[in-house]
């Protein structure tokens, strides 16, 4: 998992978008292998028929090695391809300490009423997922969110009741971790 | 009294299975002894089980206490039975029922937590290292450290029983429907 080791080498954030098909996850790792790049953490998801990957990848070559490394794939799949030097580190996740799931009518300004209700009341947002659910006809909005309560959980109870208030179906949850 | 090397994985040693106890004497409890202090040297823990420090015997430490104590003095109420201090050697999950996901992190997986199911409430039959045998019932939060902790004596990590948070969602709304 490391054969990268030098000095020089750099994180890059690899964003690929492209219509879903079989074999883009495996043939664009394959190549980022065999140029001798590392995979930090990842995020790849369908969304709306497209794929979508977000990488942290290392790489000690430089920007346009690595470019080049995926080129022919990217190409033969019709995958476009965005890379961002980043400043990143492994092994420093915070860790959430509450879950609150949100489903409602979808409606405009839904996501923006929630997560601007939930920063005013100090909560630092570390995922974030939503999908449209339901039927064209009466499409259902659904959003998980994790996160860090930086003021603790009173705010953020009382700012969730408010949403419950509007409409908007809300479950908090305090994420008690265990370890052993 | 010693604190005792974790292991951290990949270390395979961590996936094999730890067998019986079957002498009751003074070193399984000196060696109990310094599993609680490792346990209680090392970061905040509701649990560690003897194959973490690579004995591979079946004897877990679970105590929630602490825990529960710290969730308190902030106002949070976590659902959970509290045994105190449990010290179980050849523990045996007699009875289990119902099943409620939570988040686990593990002193042998440093740097990644996820979501686990596990049963709500259990029956537990264990001897104590005088070799006495006794029957705990024990639910949430000291439930799910019982069955972390009794996992490890089969070479099982938190990491062989992760559910996504979209799975955990749907079998919620599935629910309420
Ligand atoms: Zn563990």
């Amino acid at each position: 998992m490391n054969p990268v080791s030098s000095v020089s080498s750099q994180w890059y954030m690899l964003t690929v978008i492209g219509n879903d098909q079989p074999g883009i996850v495996a043939r664009l790792t394959a190549a980022l292998f065999q140029a001798g790049v590392n995979l930090g953490e990842t995020s790849m998801i369908r969304l709306g028929g497209n794929f979508t990957i977000m990488m942290m990848v290392q790489s000690n070559n430089g920007m346009d090695k690595l470019q080049s490394a995926i080129a022919d794939t990217a190409e033969s799949l019709s995958l476009r391809v965005h890379i961002d030097p980043i400043e990143a580190h492994l092994h420093s996740h915070l860790m959430p300490d509450v879950e609150i799931t949100v489903y409602g009518a979808d409606r405009a300004g839904i996501v923006a009423e929630v997560t601007g209700a939930l920063f005013d009341a100090g909560l630092n947002i570390l995922d974030l997922n939503s999908d449209v659910a339901g039927t064209e006809a009466k499409p259902v909005y659904i959003m998980i969110i994790e996160g860090h309560a930086t003021r603790g959980m009173e705010p953020l109870e009382q700012a969730l009741s408010k949403l419950k208030n509007r409409g908007i179906e809300v479950t908090f949850t305090p994420i008690d971790t265990l370890m052993g | 009294m010693s604190v005792l090397e974790v292991l951290t994985y990949p270390d395979v040693r961590l996936k094999k299975r730890s067998e019986e106890v079957s002498q009751f004497d003074d070193d399984l409890r000196q060696f109990v002894a310094d599993l609680q202090e490792t346990m209680d040297g090392g970061p905040p823990s509701v649990g560690i089980a003897a194959p973490q420090v690579n004995r591979f015997q079946r004897i877990v430490i679970v105590d929630v206490s602490g825990m529960l104590a710290q969730a308190k003095q902030r106002k949070r109420r976590i659902k959970s039975s509290n045994n105190g201090r449990l010290c179980l050697v050849n523990p045996k999950i007699t009875r289990a029922e119902g099943q409620v996901s939570g988040r686990e992190g593990c002193l042998s997986v440093p740097d990644y937590t996820g979501n686990v199911l596990r049963a709500s409430r259990i029956t537990l039959f264990a001897q104590n290292t005088e070799g006495e045998a006794r029957e705990y019932e024990c639910s949430g939060f000291e439930a799910r450290a019982v069955q972390h902790e009794l996992d490890h004596l089969d070479g099982l990590l938190f990491l062989d029983r992760l559910v996504s948070s979209n799975e955990l969602f749907r079998r919620q709304v599935y629910k309420l429907t």
